[in-house]
């Protein structure tokens, strides 16, 4: 199977797992273990192409210039990582069928861990370190739902929140790192990265790269002092724990150390940071196990121990440790996840998973009770088990390393003493749980499990046995395979014996051993009698606390900057905005100053200067009108868009001129159409003597205006009078005519050329259009505007009428305006039709004829009454903006079928009887589609808002027959 | 000419900008409208204030930018406009949605606490 089709299985899993039903427990299990179990097929499958040091890359270029590509990429290392993932996510799935309760909404909780497994597949088969640096954001996400997937329980909220942010955030320096690193390297490719390890030791930027992704990892595996969310991760249910909290997840980073060994390893800085964290946290997690109360606390701190001891393997700086270190990967990866899987067993058959009360459960549960023994005797490193293989191994590379005296002596003795103390608190889990007495006064009477919950656990101890008897002939190739890469291609020698005759590690194994179990002894009596409840001097190194009250702090912080620097009111924000900007230009012309040019000015001609003489007053007078003089601010208004159409034709636009007038007039209408519905201007005498306050707003106002305005008219100026750059225009102006056939240049060009743009351009149209039509339908007029305006009601009663169809909304208002709007409608479509054909060649087009045709209907409704219309015209607005929409887009496809790129024209020549040889560009018939949507999209906006009036009357009508 | 047209865009834009600070939504609306002829008029007149150059190509001129006003800007400014147009729509209607819901046709939705 394809390394690609490997990870893209759990996240197609995952969604179609996302849409079962919520109790669908049977069917959610039995698909997530088909995904698992094929996902592990698959992996398994690629062996002989990894086994001998091989690599398999499947290679998807994206953004290959800034070194982003898709690229799967399995090695050895890889391989043994996927087969752990979706095996042991295999042995979850079926665990967790039993464990969730039928009541859970199970399907979800599958489609939580597909995309867990899918992530935490990405990281290990990521063959780009960008791509590797998402999927381990992708894994703390999809740990978050999962820890906190029964949301309803305070601590699992907690505990999830708590995961995600040290996780992420120890993400997100690794994301730093990698950028780093990748760029040291020179590549963000895996492959390319490994080989270039000498250049990043040398780098100077080395220890930055080294204590960023250190961070990264060691947060990911919960290495000290970042090691506080563990424990309280294991509110998650249990099945996440096995899954999420011994074999994967915290393996991503011990995963990652692992990956870059080749790269990072070998200095003094990495043996001191890694080994020395990784030695600090196995004796830190050891002890504090040592008092756990919770069966599942106490395998958390186990976890983080043991991530401690492999840490430190790879810390060493050897490459034998690092060969164990990936050992005992494997090794707690299985032992560990059995052991979570015994305790769910046990707090789902007893109902709790408190150590103090559990005794005996060997009687009750004898094959479970086995299992859990053998597992934990792997815990504790005992003979005949994996745990043992790898811990010997340990102890052998902390006997024979060379270094400073002390660390040649401490080392050593660091070791033993953390194997005792494992001993300790693996007996407290199998002896103190399962012998003794079974008490009477548990939550439930405990008996075996289910058949299939205990399967995946006898699996797993199946493996732990095997593995520990006949180490070279069951894990020896995988091992070596996995290794290989890690170590940079040439495996040390060692031999995967059970025996190695009595030797230092031995002996240190037998000390440990019997050292445990003596002050197992010891323990027990001071913990029967209510002593060393909790471990001494260790919550001095529970980062717990400083988490919270980092949070707390910058809670607080981000409240303090929110009310210095933050604001819900808009007119600040809009200050803010503006005076940005200004002094953004100011200071770039600080910098360079600015000087007019000597392009060759345009002789003024007078009629234009009295033109804008006008139109700047009508601007200066709009902005002073419009707070108390509406309708005199708006025509002011529209005066300003008379005269920039005015200019626009002046200097050889006309098409834009067409536009302009022919927006400025449906603009206007519509503010017109919208005026009515704002609350009168308070005109009162108070407001009219502006306290000083207002006269300070004002003035500070007027002054930044009077400052942007004086700023674009210098760079206006500064424009206008310097030579022109270098155009496009001419390639422009030379194909217009062969390449579009059209002699308007601009019209070819938004039909042809950047007929993409305009396709966008009419679809925003159509958005916005549908938008105004939805928020209006929630409208509802203001009581005080619905009755009719004064206007209106002095035209007494209905006078009588010979016009068909006279029953107009005011009865006897306007109507000889009416009588000739109705006449002007089919002259109106003419002149569109005739603007419409003539758009190619001339100015024209399909904007402008749209633009026409609605401000000739747009007439009728305002003279005419709504309901009049209405009932004269069947306008379906939303179906000429479908229409013009997909005339647009099959124009374009048509294009596209004939094997030409998305929207290109093409000129047809159809002889027609009567009127001769015609000259038809395809790019007319888009015109069409925008003439359609311009069309539709126009009249959707001003119909709607037309509509207010009907519906404002029903509503007066309405309230007077309540009365 | 080119005096005129700066002050004039100068002029627009400084009267839109100041409508833009002010607290009731009509003038916010209003001075949107004319910061956009400010906009409009700066981007069209990049090309060059030509006087009789339509970019209508005409048979036997050559087609360069000595015998024809740059159609860029044109095509750019024709969008912007009918852009323009859809935008000032929707703000007049979401003006119009927030009076009906807060009653109050300050920009912020409720009058100022004085």
């Amino acid at each position: 199977m394809s390394p690609t089709l490997i990870l893209a299985l759990p996240f197609a899993g995952s969604v179609i797992a996302m849409l079962m039903p919520t109790h669908a427990r049977n069917r959610a299990a039995t698909f997530a273990g088909v995904v698992a179990l094929v996902a592990l097929i698959g992996s398994a499958m690629l062996f002989p192409a990894v086994r001998d040091g091989g690599v398999v890359r499947d290679e998807y270029p994206w953004m290959s210039a800034v070194g982003l590509d898709f690229v799967v990429r399995v090695d050895g290392f890889a391989w043994m990582f996927a087969v752990l993932v979706t095996g042991i996510g295999l042995l979850v799935a079926i665990y967790a069928r039993y464990y969730m309760a039928a009541a859970d909404p199970v399907p979800r909780f599958y489609a939580f861990l597909l995309a867990f497994m899918g992530a935490m597949l990405g990281v290990v088969l990521s063959g780009n370190l960008v791509m590797l640096a998402f999927f381990w954001e992708l894994t703390s996400l999809a740990s978050f739902l999962l820890i906190g997937y029964w949301h309803h329980d305070r601590d699992a909220r907690r505990g999830a929140r708590m995961a995600l942010i040290v996780t992420g955030s120890g993400g997100l320096a690794l994301v730093v790192g990698i950028v780093l690193l990748g760029h040291v390297a020179g590549s963000y490719d895996v492959d390319r990265v490994l080989a270039s390890g000498d250049i990043v030791r040398q780098s100077p930027y080395y220890p930055l790269i080294l204590a960023l992704v250190l961070t990264g990892a060691f947060a990911k595996s919960a290495q000290f002092p970042l090691q506080f969310w563990l424990p309280h991760a294991m509110a998650a249910p249990t099945p996440v724990s096995a899954y999420l909290h011994s074999a994967t997840m915290v393996k991503a980073g011990v995963f990652l150390l692992a990956r870059l060994w080749p790269v990072l390893a070998g200095t003094d800085a990495w043996f001191w940071s890694v080994a020395g964290v990784g030695a600090v946290t196995l004796v830190l997690g050891a002890f504090v196990a040592m008092f756990q109360r919770d069966l599942k606390g106490l395998l958390a701190w186990s976890t983080i121990s043991h991530l401690g001891l492999i840490t430190l393997l790879l810390g060493l700086n050897s490459t034998l440790a690092t060969v164990a270190a990936v050992f005992h990967m494997i090794n707690h990866a299985t032992f560990k996840s059995s052991l979570f899987m015994a305790a769910g067993v046990i707090d789902h058959e007893t109902g709790t998973r408190n150590i103090q009360r559990l005794r005996g459960l060997i009687h009750a549960m004898p094959i479970t009770g086995t299992l859990a023994l053998v597992a934990s005797a792997a815990m504790a490193g005992v003979p005949l088990l994996n745990g043992f293989l790898s811990k010997e191994m340990f102890f052998a590379e902390t006997v024979y390393i060379t270094s400073s005296p002390w660390v040649e002596w401490g080392l050593p003795a660091l070791a033993t003493i953390a194997g005792a103390l494992g001993v300790v608190y693996s007996l407290r889990f199998s002896i103190g749980v399962l012998f003794g007495k079974l008490p009477s006064n548990l939550p439930r009477t405990p008996h075996e499990p289910p058949r299939f919950m205990r399967v995946p656990i006898e699996i797993l101890v199946l493996a732990c046995l095997v593995v520990g008897i006949v180490p070279a002939r069951s894990i020896g190739p995988a091992l070596a395979a996995a290794s290989r890469p890690v170590v940079g291609g040439v495996l040390p020698d060692y031999d995967l014996a059970l025996w190695h005759g009595v030797n230092a590690p031995f002996v240190m194994s037998v000390v440990a051993l019997v050292a445990g179990t003596l002050a197992y002894l010891a323990m027990r009596r001071a913990w029967a009698r209510g002593r060393l409840q909790r471990a001494p001097l260790a919550d001095r190194f529970d980062g717990r606390r400083a988490f919270d009250v980092t949070m707390v702090m910058l809670a607080q912080v981000a409240h303090r900057a929110l009310a210095i620097a933050g604001t819900r009111r808009l007119q600040p924000q809009l200050r803010a905005i503006v005076v940005a900007a200004i002094v953004g230009a100011a200071g770039a012309l600080a910098a360079g100053g600015i000087t007019w040019g000597d392009r060759a000015r345009v002789p003024p001609s007078f009629e234009l200067v009295a033109f804008w003489a006008i139109g700047m007053l009508a601007a200066i007078a709009a902005a002073w009108q419009a707070k108390l003089h509406r309708l005199a601010s708006l025509m002011l208004l529209a005066v300003v868009g008379l005269v920039t159409a005015l200019t626009f034709v002046w200097f050889s636009a006309p098409d834009l001129a067409l536009t302009q007038l022919a927006v400025e007039v449906v603009t206007t209408s519509l503010f017109l159409l919208g005026l009515r519905w704002l609350p009168m201007p308070v005109r009162g005498a108070q407001r009219r003597r502006a306290d000083a306050m207002t006269l300070v707003r004002r003035g500070r106002d007027l002054a930044i205006a009077a400052v942007s305005g004086a700023g674009l008219a210098a760079l206006s100026y500064a424009m206008l009078t310097r030579p022109a750059p270098q155009s496009i225009a001419p390639y422009y102006l030379a194909h217009a005519l062969p390449g579009g056939g059209g002699h308007n240049v601009v019209n070819v060009m938004l039909v042809d050329f950047r007929a993409f743009d305009t396709f966008g351009e009419i679809t925003v149209l159509a958005i916005v259009a549908i938008a105004v039509y939805a928020l209006l339908r929630r409208f509802r007029p203001p009581q005080e505007a619905i009755a009719p305006p004064r206007q209106q009601r002095v035209v007494a009663g209905a006078p009588r009428s010979d016009l068909a169809g006279a029953e107009v909304a005011t009865p006897g208002y306007l109507e000889v305006p009416a009588v000739l709007a109705r006449l002007v409608l089919p002259i109106a479509v003419v002149v569109a039709v005739y603007l419409f054909l003539r758009g190619h060649d001339e100015p024209g087009g399909g904007f402008v004829a749209g633009l026409t045709v609605a401000i000739a209907l747009l007439v009728q409704y305002i003279v005419g009454g709504a309901a009049w219309v209405e009932q004269h015209l069947r306008l379906r607005p939303v179906r000429w903006i479908a229409a013009g929409l997909l005339i647009a887009l099959a124009t374009g496809l048509a294009a596209k079928g004939a094997g030409y790129p998305f929207l290109t024209t093409r000129t047809f020549d159809v002889a027609v009887p009567l009127i001769g040889e015609l000259h038809v560009p395809s790019a007319t018939l888009f015109d069409a589609g925008v003439f359609a949507v311009v069309v539709g999209g126009t009249l959707l906006i001003l119909v709607a808002l037309a509509h207010q009036s009907i519906r404002s009357h029903r509503r007066a009508d309405a309230t007077v027959e309540l009365d | 000419m080119e005096v005129v047209v700066a002050l004039a865009i100068g002029v627009i834009g400084g009267s839109g900008v100041y409508l833009l600070l002010r607290p009731r939504t009509f003038e916010v609306i209003m001075g949107l409208a004319l910061i956009s002829y400010a906009v409009n008029l700066f981007i069209f007149s990049m090309g060059s204030l030509a006087l009789g150059d339509e970019p209508i190509v005409k048979p036997g001129v050559a087609a360069d930018l000595a015998h024809y006003t740059d159609p860029i800007p044109q095509a750019l400014v024709l969008t912007a406009i009918v852009i323009g147009f859809a935008m000032t729509a929707l703000f007049l209607v979401v003006l119009l949605a927030s009076r009906g819901l807060t009653g109050s046709d300050h920009v912020d939705g409720a009058e100022p606490d004085r």
